[in-house]
């Protein structure tokens, strides 16, 4: 699999010197948020508002105002718990361009509780105006910067930093999701890194025989809810969906939700986090510890099927460890 | 010809009209008309560099929250005048100071006295608790302490585009319980916004009572300037020295007018309640009629004519 480093970086910086009411926001996580370059080389389309989100959102609502389209950078976790409230009343409520740019989703971070956004998704997509979006790979992580800035209002964007991986050979698109394979037995929906784990299982999973319909989402909100209807209709047995994320408010009840008011009758298994919060750990050690890996899938789909497949943990390959304090990230936190 | 309106006189009308709409309807804001009616009126008929209104006299109904679905959506913005390089643009900070803010834009021939009859009135945009849609608001408000920051951020790209007009912000010093208010202000002061400047009504009440009960803030000059802001102190209701705070110079920095006030000034009758006077709700009937012919006589007016309820 081809590896990427630090797609963020270079994307980030090609579109914002293209666009000079693009500005770059930063809470004291530059580096960390592959900024840091950006701020060297272009310091007058940099700003540093310091260890201060609250202030930091309603100002960013306030350089709306002016018709500047900032990008907010910082932790996603950041970017809603402390300033909630600035978040729906300085960019959501009047719709300000702003673009907030939610790195670490979910267990991606070793920080443990106060770092990992495990119910973003949950709040972002409950506000008024808001749209959210999620990068999978390099190529989406590339991608979503400029498709994000096309949004007429505020927009909320999970991104994956370091090294990252390329699965994708066409750019992120708002509202396109991705249909991965066409399959008849089970529908898997994934999104983020959760489409990697599921690319794992759907490889053992065909040799086994089971056919698998796989759709990976970069668009959480406005979700394509007759799209996710019609694929789920499609498949005999039922539907998994397994997200960085917990399983309330995310994908899971996003697909529950679609499936309910079209009244199609589907057993539907939700994988993520089950109404628990993560500790800090490696990503590998992380998505195993809280069932978000490859065997979990494979697990899922037997439930649905009613058959052992007999593929174990090894047949599943090697799975990628990386080091907590990898070289090629920005840095441990 | 008419000559230029006295900005004493406009305050007088602020708070003959809070008073009258207070007294017609069984309550209202009555103490910040008190403390602010100078405040208010130095804003809009001198301190700032406002164009003509771009909204009706009588305000529109509610037309709708912002949304794609709604692209006809307007903010009372307009009624403070036109988005132009070279006009200043009002916040203000604490929505609850709506009904005074609009008895001001009555005095200041902003808006027609029927805007005020439309006060919290269901499907109207003249909201108790100013909204962004209400007249002369710009921004929502309603939750205290984000009114600086976004001040800021708009400064600062005004600034960045080179613009002239500046950006002020009337607060209430309530606003300095909130932590946001001292992100603000650093944050205005690292990146040097010069541009911005906060007219602060210091009545040292909030909702629950006079502040030193409910929360101490200490000294908030000496605390503000340690934020990095320049600030002046005046007497909230000597509108020379208003005039003559606003002409302190700030160059790269954010200027805050600390205006003291008393919250029963021109109707002193309120005392009576104190420190309750965040809300003014009459008891009883007896207690309304009594206020109603001691603050006329006060302000120099009638009692007000009130209606059988």
């Amino acid at each position: 699999m081809d590896m990427v480093n630090r797609p963020y970086a270079a994307a980030f910086e090609a579109h914002a010197i293209q666009n000079p009411d693009v500005l770059c926001l930063s809470a004291d996580l530059t580096s960390s948020c592959e900024i840091d370059g950006f701020r060297d080389r272009h310091p007058d389309q940099f700003l540093s508002l310091g260890m201060a989100e609250q202030n930091m959102l309603s100002f960013a609502g306030g350089l709306g105002l002016a018709g500047f389209r900032p990008f907010i950078h910082s932790f996603g976790v950041f970017l809603y718990r402390r300033p909630y409230d600035q978040l729906m009343a300085s960019i959501a409520y009047p719709r300000r361009k702003v673009r907030l740019m939610g790195f670490l989703p979910g267990i991606t971070t070793p920080g443990g509780m106060t770092h990992q956004a495990i119910e973003d998704i949950s709040v972002m997509r409950t506000i008024p105006n808001m749209t959210v979006l999620e990068a999978g790979d390099a190529t989406e992580v590339e991608s979503i910067v400029a498709e994000a800035d096309t949004v007429d209002g505020p927009v909320y964007c999970r991104i994956l930093r370091g090294s990252v991986p390329r699965l994708f050979d066409t750019p992120l698109r708002i509202g396109q999701m991705r249909v991965l394979a066409e399959g008849s037995d089970v529908l898997v929906v994934t999104a983020g890194i959760t489409t990697e784990e599921a690319l794992r299982a759907r490889a053992a999973l065909s040799d086994a025989g089971v056919s698998v319909r796989h759709l990976h989402l970069n668009t959480h909100k406005p979700f394509d809810a007759a799209q996710i209807v019609d694929h789920a209709a499609s498949v005999r047995h039922g539907v998994v969906t397994l997200e960085n994320h917990l399983v309330a408010g995310g994908i899971g009840s996003m697909v529950a939700e679609a499936l309910a008011e079209a009244g199609l009758a589907r057993r539907l298994i939700r994988l993520g986090l089950q109404d628990t919060y993560a500790h800090g750990g490696s990503k590998p050690y992380l998505m195993r510890y809280y069932g978000l890996d490859a065997l979990s899938l494979v697990r899922a789909v037997e439930r649905l099927t009613g058959q052992d497949t007999g593929i174990s943990e090894e047949a599943l390959g090697t799975v990628r460890i990386d080091a907590v304090h990898s070289a090629v990230k920005a840095e441990a936190l | 010809m008419r000559n230029a309106p006295k900005s004493e006189d406009i305050a007088a009308g602020i708070r003959r009209r809070v008073f009258e709409h207070a007294m017609r309807n069984n309550g209202g804001y009555l103490s910040q008309a008190c403390s602010a009616a100078e405040q208010l009126a130095f804003l809009y008929n001198e301190a700032l560099t406002l164009g003509p209104s771009t909204m009706p006299m009588i305000p529109p109904p509610f037309g709708g929250v912002p949304s794609a679905r709604n692209p006809d959506y307007v903010t009372g913005a307009g009624y403070n005048g036109p988005f132009a390089p070279d006009h200043d643009r009002l916040f203000i900070a604490p929505a609850h100071y709506a009904l005074v803010a609009y008895a001001c834009l009555i005095e200041v021939g902003r808006m027609a006295p029927e805007g005020l009859e439309m006060f919290n009135q269901d499907g109207s945009s003249v909201e108790m608790i100013g909204a962004e849609h209400s007249p002369g608001m710009e921004v929502h408000n309603g939750t205290l302490g984000i009114g600086l920051s976004t001040a800021a951020g708009l400064a600062w790209g005004r600034k960045r585009r080179g613009e002239r007009g500046e950006v002020c912000v009337f607060m209430s010093d309530g606003e300095v319980q909130e932590g946001q208010t001292w992100e603000a202000v650093q944050a205005a002061a690292h990146h040097e916004i010069g541009n911005l400047w906060a007219l602060m009504d210091v009545n040292r009440q909030q909702c629950d009572g006079a502040m030193d009960d409910v929360m101490k803030v200490g000294d908030i000059a000496t605390k503000l300037r340690n934020f990095g802001a320049v600030v002046v102190e005046v007497d909230a209701h000597d509108l020379g020295a208003l005039r003559q705070a606003k002409a302190t110079p700030h160059e790269g920095q954010p200027l805050i007018i600390l205006a003291h006030s008393s919250p029963t000034k021109g109707m002193e009758f309120l005392m009576r309640r104190f420190p309750r006077l965040h809300y003014v709700r009459f008891k009883s009937e007896e207690e309304r009629a009594g206020m109603n012919i001691a603050i006329a006589q006060e302000l120099g007016i009638d009692p007000i004519v009130l209606e059988d309820h």
